[in-house]
């Protein structure tokens, strides 16, 4: 059987792809919430945001606590823009016109990225005080994966109180149940909007920093499969819930790990396809998710 | 009689020019017209589900891959087979099927797998069934990447024969367009259209949902495999690669710009836009204008593509022909009766 | 106060209001009465901007309010308690009620309010943390006025208050509505009960297929014989 010290390690492993999954599918997961939207371009920001700090990294040298934020910012950047000039004249059209254009907006960014950046695989290197390796016994990480984990949870504390305490907090939770009724508060439904897909890009940003990190090789394409996989991590704990976001994130990335890590290695191929039998399933069982409420509107 | 008098005129014309272009066009031309003949059986295919019935599936590409690989291991000449794929199942590795056939069992199989796919994530709803789709897209990709003995995995299988020119294609078109005009015209093309236009009312009123849109979905996904089987003895290399995300963008594409729910808008459309990435081809390869060598631009293609479709989803909805059809009363400007 | 001048709304290609015009003055208790598919709902949702005027003005205090977003009119002191209550029934009692308040930045002034809507609806104040959805009908009710009381408004506008609730609460109902009026607060009333809306109105239109049938004095509507016959149940 296996021993302790890989089953640790793939724990260990699991938690890290977890994180980065709870991340994208936080932003997926809010969007989704108010405006019926997968966005499928929410797994591009991961790519630009991998991207940023790339340069961020070669060019300029820049130190790491800054080569973290600034992806951030771009990736929320770029998300606030997208929504304003993609989504926001489609504010009235039918759900499947949203779909189709987020689908147009996210070739788009592909193939732009491609354009400006070449289709070719770029090494992604990051300080070595951050690749600096920890060994017990069989069990090694390294200090990015550490800090991959801390940031994750720093981050989704503060959104959580945010969203729990703060009065613009409970305003996007509103727009989410009703966006009618939001207006009749009186609060102003496209900047909540708006400041939805900005919060979900900026973490997404941060995600493909932390994707390019573990990984070590970017290209334009890269943000594709974890947009899709975040995706199924939202249905997995519910979409629109930002909890349900959060767990479903770390469940998939354990389903996933321990799919590679405890089955038969013939299986492991498969991995991807894993993932999707996983929606499908979890669809027709349980498409409210763990922790979703029945839809109120229809799907 | 008039109408059939009619489809028999169409029919003559298509003749004639595809005898034209069979003779006074190189090669390179045949092949364009050949893949904007597959555009359409593959467009014209997926209006039935994503159109007419209101199933929005992403997962033609995955159709199109099992067509692909099924009629190749069908027809693959045995000494070939024997090379490339040593380890075949016996019955499999001694036969090798005419290219009808093999296109025709293309077309089975990939409807075959519509019915198995179709049976669990039809009853998904809206952006549900779409991401479902494209997972059954991405699971395609994943098994023939990890079934060495059956598809060469990643590598993909060359050396197809090229048995595919104008003539199949335009015999598969005719045959894909003339029959989902038939089916859309029927009691079935009703029951399609009253799931997508009101589902409550649809089940009400005694329209089996589940059969009618498995029956929609399996349609479009048997030609789809059609397609993928001309496609793959015209390029005679495939690889699980070819049968992207991409691959699936790009039908979208023709089908919403052509208006979903036009089988000639969906016509139409996969004409101009396959012509556009032959047009584009030399700016993305980096053309020399007035003496400037130009960069390359890798991608404007599909960025335009994309670009082209977000105006089209904001400023004109419904694409280019919405519901309507093309006709001839249409085009002179008579009022249609 | 209020003045609508020949509004058309339209639902796609469906008239909704052909045409409707209407006045409340400040102080007043307004009621629109009408069988349902009146149009009663189509006009209060094209005050709060809900819907848009496809032809036809709105002025709110003198001025042009009929391109004016919806959240911005609620700035401007106008405060809808819509149909069906429509409460926020994932978030608490309590949040819904900052909510009502959300365009307001005098924290004291929205605590004292909160108690203030504690004192109307004593319940409330026993489910403050709960989600509103589990809420009885006649407490989801109150919380939907409370919150519209909330923005502290010039002008409310309530959209059938009574409906399901128990006849002992809706008198009680009544009675706050009118409190409130004497308070300051302009309302204008849509409801079912007409009898009851009527007792407690100044004055009052009649709507009928998206325009107003009659207007003029409440009690004198209340004695008109083809109101009686139409709406009082007479």
């Amino acid at each position: 059987m296996f021993s302790l010290p890989y089953v640790l390690q793939q724990f260990i492993n699991a938690i890290i792809l977890g994180s980065i999954y709870a991340l994208v599918a936080i932003g997926l997961s809010m969007v989704y919430g108010i405006l019926r939207l997968i966005n499928f371009a929410h797994g591009d920001i991961l790519m630009i945001g991998a991207y940023t700090g790339l340069f961020l990294l070669t060019l300029y040298k820049a130190p790491f606590a800054i080569v973290l934020i600034v992806p951030m910012l771009v990736g929320g950047l770029i998300g606030v823009i997208v929504e304003r000039v993609a989504y926001r004249p489609l504010r009235k059209a039918p759900e499947v016109a949203l779909l189709i254009t987020s689908l147009a907006v996210s070739m788009f960014i592909e193939n732009l990225a491609i354009m400006v950046l070449s289709p070719r695989p770029r090494r992604f290197r990051i300080p070595s005080f951050l690749s600096k390796s920890h060994f017990y016994g069989a069990i090694n990480f390294r200090n990015i994966d550490i800090l991959i984990v801390i940031l994750t949870v720093v981050l989704v504390v503060v959104l959580t109180l945010f969203v729990k305490k703060t009065k613009i907090g409970i305003a996007m939770r509103a727009t989410a149940e009703s966006i009618n009724t939001s207006y009749l508060m009186g609060i102003n439904v496209n900047n909540i909007i708006m400041l939805t897909f900005a919060i979900g890009s900026l973490l997404a940003g941060v995600a493909g920093m932390m994707f390019a990190s573990k990984y070590g090789r970017i290209e334009p394409f890269m943000g594709f499969l974890p947009g899709l996989k975040a995706f199924v991590a939202s249905v997995i704990g519910g979409i629109g819930s930002l909890p349900g976001a959060v767990m479903g994130g770390y469940l998939l990335g354990f389903a996933e790990i321990f799919f590679v890590g405890f089955l038969p290695p013939q299986l492991s191929g498969y991995r991807d396809g894993f993932v999707f039998l996983l929606l499908i399933i979890v669809l027709l069982i349980r498409p409210s998710g763990i922790f979703g409420q029945a839809e109120k509107r229809e799907v | 009689m008039k109408r059939f008098l009619g489809v028999l005129f169409g029919i003559s014309i298509l003749f004639l020019v595809i005898f034209f272009i069979d003779k006074r066009f190189n090669s390179y031309y045949r092949e364009i017209f050949s893949i904007i003949g597959i555009n359409i059986i593959l467009v014209t295919s997926l209006n039935i589900s994503n159109g007419f019935t209101g199933l929005f599936s992403l997962g033609h590409a995955g159709f199109m891959a099992v067509g692909a690989y099924t009629s190749a291991l069908l027809d693959l000449p045995l000494d070939k087979k024997a090379m490339l794929l040593p380890n075949l199942p016996y019955w499999l590795g001694h036969i090798s099927l005419p290219f009808l056939l093999s296109v025709i069992m293309a077309g089975f199989m990939a409807a075959f797998f519509a019915v198995l796919v179709g049976y669990p994530v039809l009853r998904l709803k809206g952006h549900y069934l779409s991401v479902a789709t494209l997972g059954f897209m991405v699971i395609v990709r994943v098994v023939i990447n990890n079934t060495p003995n059956l598809t060469r995995g990643a590598i993909g299988i060359n050396n197809i024969p090229n048995y595919t020119n104008i003539w199949w294609v335009y015999f598969w078109v005719v045959i894909t367009v003339y029959a989902l005009w038939r089916i859309i015209n029927s009691s079935y093309g009703r029951a399609f259209l009253a799931i997508r236009e009101d589902h409550i009312a649809a089940s009400l009123s005694g329209v089996n949902l589940t059969k009618y849109k498995i029956l929609s979905f399996a349609i479009g996904a048997f030609f789809a495999g059609v397609a993928g089987a001309l496609w793959a003895h015209q390029i005679t290399a495939i690889t699980p690669r070819a049968f992207s995300f991409v691959t699936t963008f790009n039908i979208v594409v023709m089908l919403v710009i052509g208006g979903m729910g036009s089988i000639s808008g969906s016509i139409v459309s996969a004409f101009l836009l396959t012509l556009l990435p032959e047009l584009m081809r030399p700016l993305e390869e980096g053309m020399v204008l007035f003496g400037y060598q130009l960069p390359q631009l890798y991608g404007l293609t599909q960025l335009i593509m994309a670009t082209l479709l977000i105006l089209v989803m904001i400023f004109r909805p419904k694409g280019l022909m919405g519901d309507r059809e093309l006709s001839l009363k249409g085009i002179l400007g008579q009022k249609s009766s | 106060m209020l003045r609508l001048e020949n509004v058309e709304v339209y639902y796609g290609v469906i008239r909704a209001l052909k045409g409707i015009t209407l006045k409340v003055e400040k102080g007043e208790i307004v009621s629109l009465i009408g069988a349902n598919g009146a149009g009663k709902t189509t006009t209060l949702r094209t005050i709060s901007g809900l819907l848009t005027p496809k032809s036809g003005k709105i002025y709110y205090n003198d001025q042009d309010i009929t391109y004016v977003p919806p959240y911005k009119r609620v700035g401007m002191g106008i405060a809808h308690s819509p149909e069906g209550r429509e409460i926020f029934t994932t978030l608490t009692v309590y949040e819904n009620l900052v909510l009502g308040s959300y365009l307001r930045n005098d924290r004291e002034g929205i605590e004292k309010d909160i108690n203030w809507i504690f004192s109307l609806f004593p319940r409330l104040k026993e489910r403050l943390s709960k989600p509103a959805g589990t809420l009885s009908g006649g407490e989801q009710q109150m919380l939907a006025i409370g919150r519209a009381l909330m923005a502290k408004p010039q002008l409310l506008m309530l959209d059938e208050p009574s409906l399901g609730l128990a006849p002992i609460l809706v008198e009680e109902l009544f009675e706050v509505i009118e409190d409130i009026n004497k308070q300051g607060t302009t309302i204008l009333l849509v409801e079912q009960n007409a009898n009851m809306a009527l007792s407690i109105s100044q004055r009052a239109y009649v709507l009928e297929t998206g325009s107003v049938k009659m207007e003029g004095d409440a009690k004198e509507l209340q004695e008109n014989e083809d109101v009686k016959k139409a709406y009082l149940g007479a």
